[in-house]
C-alpha cells in the first residue's frame, strides 16, 4: 500500500540516491526549457547560410548583435523577475525614455556622478510607485503598469517639449555606449555582468526561491512565512531599475535621448523572457534563457535587415517568426 | 460540559477561549488540551467553529478573550509567523504547497537552507534531508527534486504533513488532511500521522470521517454552533454518543 505511482519507482523508498539515477534527472528535465537553445542554434544557422555573402557570419556583425540588444537584454532580466512572481511590468519601456532624458539633462547640467544617478533614480521612483500601488492598494500591476506606462512616458515627452537631449559627456559614452575595456564593448560587458547578477540572484538565493514560490501559489507563500508584499515590491523596483540602465545604455550609445527611445522594447524584451522559458503566469524562470531569446529577437532584427527587408515586412516576418517561436517553446503538455 | 484530564503538562492548553466576529459569536468558551503523543480530533458540523478554532492556534485570528497556553505560559499569537515561533505547524486543507517547485524547496518554503559567505542556497542539503524526513515518515516520492505537480494527491499530502511534522516543534494543526484522497492514500496518510504522533507531537486534528476520527484519535472534542458541547476520550465513548453530541439529538 504504497503511495508511489507503481511507474515511477518500483525500489523501496529508503536508501535511494536523493539526486536520483542521471536517467531520471534526465526525464524530469522539460524539454522545452531546451526548445530556446536550439532555436537559437537553427536561427543562427539558418542566417549563417542564406546570408553568406552578407557578412552575418563575422564577428563584427555578431558583436553588433550582441550590443544593440544590449539594453533589451537587460530588461528582460529584470522582468524574468517580475514575470516569475507573477506580476507584469508594463512600464519599463516609458522607463526607458525617461531614465534616458532624464539622465542626459542632468549629465549636461550637473555632470557624470548626478547624471547616472539621477537617470537609475527614475527607475527607481516608478519601481516603487509600481510597487506602491500594487501592494499597499493591492492592485493588479498589469493595470497599475499600464497606467504608469502612459504616465512616465507623458512625462518624458513633457521635461524636452519632445526635443532630443545630446550626450556631449565622453566619459558617459564611454561607459555606457562605445567604450571597450580590452578587445570587449562594454556593451557586451554590461549584459554579462547584468545577466551574472540576475542569474546568480534568481537561481541561486532565497530571495529568488521567494519570487518563484510567490508566482507559484502565493498564499502557500504567505502562510510559511514569505513576505509576499516585499518581495512584489522589490520585483517591481528590479525590473524598472533594469529599464533604467537600458535607458542609460541606449543613451550612451547613441550618444543622446529622445522620448522615442524603448517605445518598441516592452514588447520585445517580454517575448525575449517567455521564449527563453520563462512562464507568463509565474513559478518558472530563467535568466539565461531570457538573455538568449533576447539574442534571437535581435540576431532576427538583424538577419532581416541583411536580407534587405524594408521595416514594414521586417514587422511582419518578426511576428510571424515570434508565433513560431512560442508555439515550439509554450505549448503546454496535453492533459495539464 | 464533560471534560477529560490530559497527561500531565499538556503541550497546548486553551483556556475558555472565545471568539466575536463584531456582533456574531463565532465560538463561545472552550477549554482542550492536547499534550505530547497525543492526537485530539475537533469534530461538529459546518459552522460549527472547528475552523475559527483552529484559525485561532494558527495565529491568524485573535481569541476576543481566553488564553491559549503553551507549555504552561500564556502565549499571544498576533500572526501566523508568532505560531510558527511557538512550534506549530498547519497543514491546510488546499496544502499551501507551490506546484512548479521541487519538493524539497516546499519543505523549506520560507526556511530555506544556505551556505557560504554568499548565502547561496543549499539545495543539495535540502534535498538530503528532505529525502531522510520522507524516508522516515516512509512517505514514498520518486525524488525530492521532483516537482510537486508531478506527485499524486496523497503524495502531496505527504509532503504537506513531512512539512508540518519537519517544522512544529509543539503542536501540528491538521484541517481535513484526507478530504480529498481515495481509501487507500486515506490509509497511508493515517499510517504518516500515527508515525508523527510517535515522534512527540501534539496533533489536533479536524475531521468529518468519525470513522478515521475513531481510528486514529486519543480524544475527541465536539463542536456545537459555536459552544463546546463535549470532550470523550475516544476508546470510552461511541459513534452514536459522539453523532449525538454533534447533533444535538438523543
Amino acid at each position: 500500500m504504497a503511495l508511489h505511482e507503481p511507474s515511477t519507482d518500483t525500489s523501496p523508498a529508503t536508501g535511494s540516491d536523493p539526486s536520483g539515477s542521471l536517467l531520471a534527472r534526465m526525464r524530469r528535465i522539460d524539454p522545452r526549457s531546451y526548445v530556446v537553445y536550439l532555436a537559437f542554434l537553427l536561427i543562427l544557422a539558418f542566417f549563417a547560410v542564406t546570408l553568406q555573402d552578407d557578412g552575418f557570419l563575422t564577428s563584427t556583425n555578431l558583436l553588433n548583435i550582441v550590443k544593440q540588444t544590449a539594453p533589451v537584454s537587460v530588461m528582460a532580466v529584470g522582468l524574468v523577475f517580475v514575470l516569475s512572481a507573477g506580476e507584469i511590468d508594463l512600464s519599463i519601456g516609458s522607463v526607458v525614455a525617461l531614465a534616458a532624458l532624464v539622465a542626459a539633462i542632468v549629465l549636461r547640467d550637473h555632470g557624470l556622478v548626478l547624471g547616472v544617478l539621477a537617470g537609475l533614480g527614475c527607475g527607481v521612483g516608478v519601481g516603487v510607485l509600481n510597487g506602491f500601488f500594487t501592494t499597499a492598494l493591492r492592485l493588479p500591476s498589469f493595470l497599475v503598469t499600464l497606467a504608469t506606462m502612459g504616465l512616465v512616458a507623458g512625462i518624458a515627452r513633457w521635461t524636452t517639449d519632445l526635443e532630443a537631449v545630446a550626450v556631449t559627456n565622453q566619459t558617459f559614452v564611454n561607459v555606457f555606449g562605445s567604450g571597450k575595456v580590452g578587445p570587449v564593448p562594454v556593451l557586451v560587458l554590461w549584459t554579462l555582468g547584468v545577466v551574472l547578477v540576475g542569474h546568480f540572484v534568481f537561481r541561486h538565493t532565497r530571495f529568488g526561491a521567494h519570487v518563484l514560490a510567490i508566482g507559484d501559489n502565493a498564499s502557500a507563500a504567505r502562510v510559511t512565512g514569505i513576505h509576499v508584499d516585499r518581495v512584489r515590491l522589490a520585483v517591481l523596483v528590479i525590473s524598472a531599475s533594469a529599464a533604467a540602465l537600458g535607458g542609460l545604455l541606449y543613451a550612451g550609445r547613441v550618444q543622446g535621448a529622445t522620448y522615442t527611445l524603448g517605445t518598441s522594447d516592452l514588447l520585445i524584451a517580454i517575448a525575449a523572457v517567455v521564449i527563453g522559458g520563462t512562464r507568463l503566469f509565474g513559478g518558472s524562470g530563467s535568466v539565461v534563457g531570457a538573455l538568449v531569446g533576447s539574442l534571437i529577437m535581435g540576431m532576427l532584427t538583424n538577419g532581416l535587415i541583411l536580407m534587405g527587408l524594408d521595416s514594414n515586412q521586417q514587422m511582419v516576418a518578426q511576428g510571424a517568426l515570434l508565433l513560431l517561436a512560442i508555439s515550439l517553446t509554450l505549448r503546454e503538455p496535453r492533459g495539464r | 460540559m464533560a471534560s477529560v484530564e490530559a497527561p500531565a503538562a499538556p503541550l497546548v492548553r486553551l483556556d475558555r477561549v472565545r471568539k466575536e466576529f463584531g456582533a456574531v459569536v463565532a465560538l463561545q468558551e472552550v477549554s482542550l488540551e492536547v499534550g505530547a503523543g497525543e492526537i485530539v480530533a475537533l469534530v461538529g458540523d459546518n459552522g460549527a467553529g472547528k475552523s475559527t478554532l483552529v484559525k485561532m492556534i494558527a495565529g491568524v485570528h485573535q481569541p476576543t478573550s481566553g488564553e491559549i497556553v503553551l507549555d504552561g505560559k500564556p502565549v499571544r499569537l498576533a500572526n501566523p509567523n508568532d505560531s510558527r515561533r511557538q512550534g506549530i505547524e498547519v497543514v491546510f486543507q488546499d496544502l499551501a504547497l507551490a506546484d512548479n517547485q521541487p519538493v524539497y524547496m516546499n519543505m523549506f518554503l520560507g526556511r530555506e537552507l544556505v551556505r557560504g559567505p554568499l548565502r547561496r542556497l543549499d539545495r543539495a542539503r535540502m534535498a538530503t534531508e528532505t529525502q531522510q524526513l520522507l524516508d522516515d515518515l516512509d512517505v514514498r516520492i520518486p525524488s525530492p527534486r521532483a516537482t510537486i505537480r508531478d506527485l499524486s494527491g496523497g503524495q502531496r499530502q505527504g509532503v504537506a504533513i513531512g512539512r508540518a511534522t519537519h517544522w512544529a516543534q509543539r503542536l501540528v494543526l491538521m484541517d481535513e488532511p484526507t478530504a480529498a484522497l481515495g481509501v487507500q492514500e486515506t490509509a497511508r496518510v493515517e499510517e504518516i500521522i500515527l508515525r508523527m504522533r510517535d515522534r512527540g507531537r501534539a496533533i489536533l486534528i479536524v475531521s468529518h470521517s468519525l470513522d478515521q476520527v475513531f481510528r486514529i484519535s486519543d480524544r475527541i472534542c465536539v463542536l456545537r454552533r459555536g459552544a463546546q458541547v463535549g470532550v470523550r476520550e475516544t476508546a470510552g465513548t461511541s459513534g452514536d454518543e459522539i453523532v449525538a453530541l454533534i447533533t444535538g439529538l438523543r
